[in-house]
């Protein structure tokens, strides 16, 4: 009984943290139609920023650390969206390639300026004593992330479905040459959703800090998962990023658990199958 | 002109390891090895319009495949580089089923996310793959009787394997099939319109690339007699891709000779620094920026601008 609770609530602090990296990821595809593989070294350097500088300076919060690291992430992002993404808008394949040699130079800056060996990220002191959950012991941080997620998976909905932003966002994303037609600028529209959506992955990276620490790979080992989250879920859409999230979050808890050499195969059995019967994925509206 | 050009090529090739060094030869073995592989991914990227990010799957497996039943279940070379292809290409069917239920963007991720799983087991399977050590201590086959163990003897095995996999893949590309494979990648609704079945197209034409992936991976495995997970990376699947791209995708050539640049630059500069990924990383988003067709369409473009 013991091992279904907390493993279960471990579940649910790794369907968190996947939503704070894979709802940028949703997003960013949603609007630009663009599969951003820097997202996973975004995610990374969040971590990196995130680690070396509670390392530095010993009184900083965790949650400054995430802010701060999360506009830092989002201002690079900006600046390879402004500089290289918009010259290739007739090519998105171009797009494609270019963000995965990025992902390339981000993750090997990240190897030379910090070295191979991992970087912890320290648990908040104040959340370091452990909580207890139906009479079970467990670590509080995981249950403040599961939070996180959901107060930044709320915001977000706020944002998209309550603002006037929000509203010329989800007008790109339906008709992106009748949204230009009326006079919304989708050009700089682009360059809000890549910020936003590098920005909640930098943030993402330091508040996974505890957990993961920060390590050279840690951006191959997220990609992936957040590419599995988004195919399930329904590419471009919050609420199945949120899902998608959660359920890889249990999946892959349980088969690590469970059957720790096939956790791996676990994790995209699900994958298939909603390929096979809803290749549009659970939530989503477009096909891929 | 050109058949000339051809044939002193040809010659060249043969005579290779007569006035070259073990080094050369070497590294002319590991372009041969690139070549094919490159190939077998422009078959998808440039004939098919298919951009897979995890070629570098059928490299992978047929090598390790090769590698386990040789030196764990002491198999012979020939049923185990068989059995290695056969498996391979069975995969290759099987993730074509997966892989096509979607288009660009959403093929792209679904190899990709692939390939990031076979690396993951790769990796982590340790009791099977021997995780990070990799598998060492293998041997190279000795196909009738004649020992591959020589840098030269090495190279002309490679040469054969590369010679016909060159024929055989550019007969495939001017075949009527191939042609057919380019309508339903520039006009998919105009082929369906007109009778074929651009879905079954696609996938004969997956598991095709599939196989000679398989392939080069096999005399990957027997040209370094050593396994690791990075075969299986990323990292792999992007050099090919750059190659492919860098020589001008959806050429009969380019691709081999893109795939030998990648190689000789990565050589090069592997010996004088480290950082080999931010190189590569760079060089792609130069190659896409301002290089988008290729370096042979590129140069092809030149020469025939010039007066005669």
């Amino acid at each position: 009984m013991q091992f279904w609770i907390i493993q279960g609530l471990n579940s649910l602090s790794l369907g968190g943290l996947l939503f704070l990296l894979s709802s940028g990821f949703s997003l960013i595809f949603g609007l630009m139609r663009l599969a951003n593989l820097t997202h996973g070294a975004f995610f990374m350097l969040g971590t990196y920023f995130g680690a070396i500088s509670l390392r530095n300076y010993s009184g900083l919060n965790i949650w400054v650390a995430a802010l701060g690291a999360g506009i830092a992430v989002a201002a690079i992002g900006g600046l390879f969206e402004r500089l290289i993404l918009t010259r290739l808008k007739t090519n998105p394949l171009g797009q494609v390639l270019v963000t995965l040699g990025m992902s390339f130079i981000i993750s090997d800056a990240c190897l030379m300026f910090w070295g191979g060996d991992s970087i912890p990220v320290p648990t908040p002191q104040s959340l370091q004593a452990p909580t207890r959950v139906f009479g079970f012991v467990f670590p509080t941080y995981r249950l403040v992330l599961v939070g996180c997620a959901i107060a930044a998976a709320i915001a977000l909905y706020f944002l998209l479905e309550r603002t006037r932003l929000g509203a010329m966002i989800r007008a790109g994303v339906d008709d992106r040459q009748m949204a230009r037609a009326v006079g919304i600028p989708v050009s700089r529209l682009f360059t809000i959703v890549f910020c936003l959506g590098a920005g909640i992955a930098g943030a993402g990276g330091v508040l996974g800090g505890p957990i993961l620490s920060a390590y050279p790979g840690l951006d191959g080992d997220m990609l992936p998962l957040a590419l599995i989250v988004v195919i399930l879920g329904g590419i471009g859409s919050l609420l199945g990023a949120f899902v998608g999230s959660f359920i890889i979050g249990f999946i892959y808890t349980f088969g690590s658990a469970l059957f720790p050499e096939l956790a791996y195969i676990i994790l995209f059995l699900p994958m298939i199958f909603v390929i096979a019967f809803r290749p549009q994925g659970l939530f989503g509206r477009v096909g891929a | 002109m050109k058949w000339i050009a051809a044939a002193l090529l040809a010659v060249a090739l043969v005579l290779l390891p007569f006035f070259a060094g073990d080094f050369y030869v070497n590294l002319a073995s590991q372009m041969l090895i690139a070549a094919i592989f490159a190939l077998s991914l422009n078959l998808l990227v440039g004939y098919g319009g298919m951009t897979s990010l995890g070629h570098a799957s059928y490299l992978g497996v047929a090598a390790y495949m090769s590698a386990l039943l040789t030196s764990r279940y002491g198999w012979g070379h020939g049923a185990s580089a068989v059995f290695s292809i056969l498996g391979t290409t069975a995969m290759a069917g099987f993730f074509g089923v997966i892989a096509l239920r979607a288009t660009g963007l959403g093929f792209l991720m679904i190899t990709l996310a692939l390939s990031q799983v076979l690396w993951g087991l790769a990796y982590r399977m340790s009791g099977v793959t021997n995780g990070d050590n990799g598998i060492g201590g293998l041997t190279r086959p000795m196909p009738f009787g004649i020992s591959l163990d020589s840098a030269a003897a090495f190279y002309w095995f490679a040469l054969i394997v590369a010679s016909f996999s060159f024929l055989m893949m550019t007969v495939f590309a001017a075949s009527s099939f191939g042609s057919s494979l380019k309508g339903v990648r520039d006009q998919p609704r105009r082929m369906a319109a007109l009778g074929f079945n651009p879905w079954m197209i696609r996938w004969i034409t997956f598991v095709y690339a599939g196989f000679w992936g398989g392939v080069s991976g096999l005399l990957y495995v027997y040209y370094n007699k050593y396994i690791h997970p990075t075969s299986l990376s990323t990292t792999s699947s992007a050099e090919a891709l750059l190659g492919v791209i860098a020589g001008g995708s959806g050429t009969a050539a380019g691709p081999a000779v893109g795939a030998a640049l990648v190689l000789l630059l990565k050589n090069y500069v592997s010996a004088y620094l480290d950082r080999w990924n931010m190189l590569l990383g760079a060089v792609f988003v130069f190659i896409v920026l301002v290089m988008p067709t290729g370096i042979v369409p590129g140069l092809t473009k030149l020469l025939q601008r010039r007066p005669r």
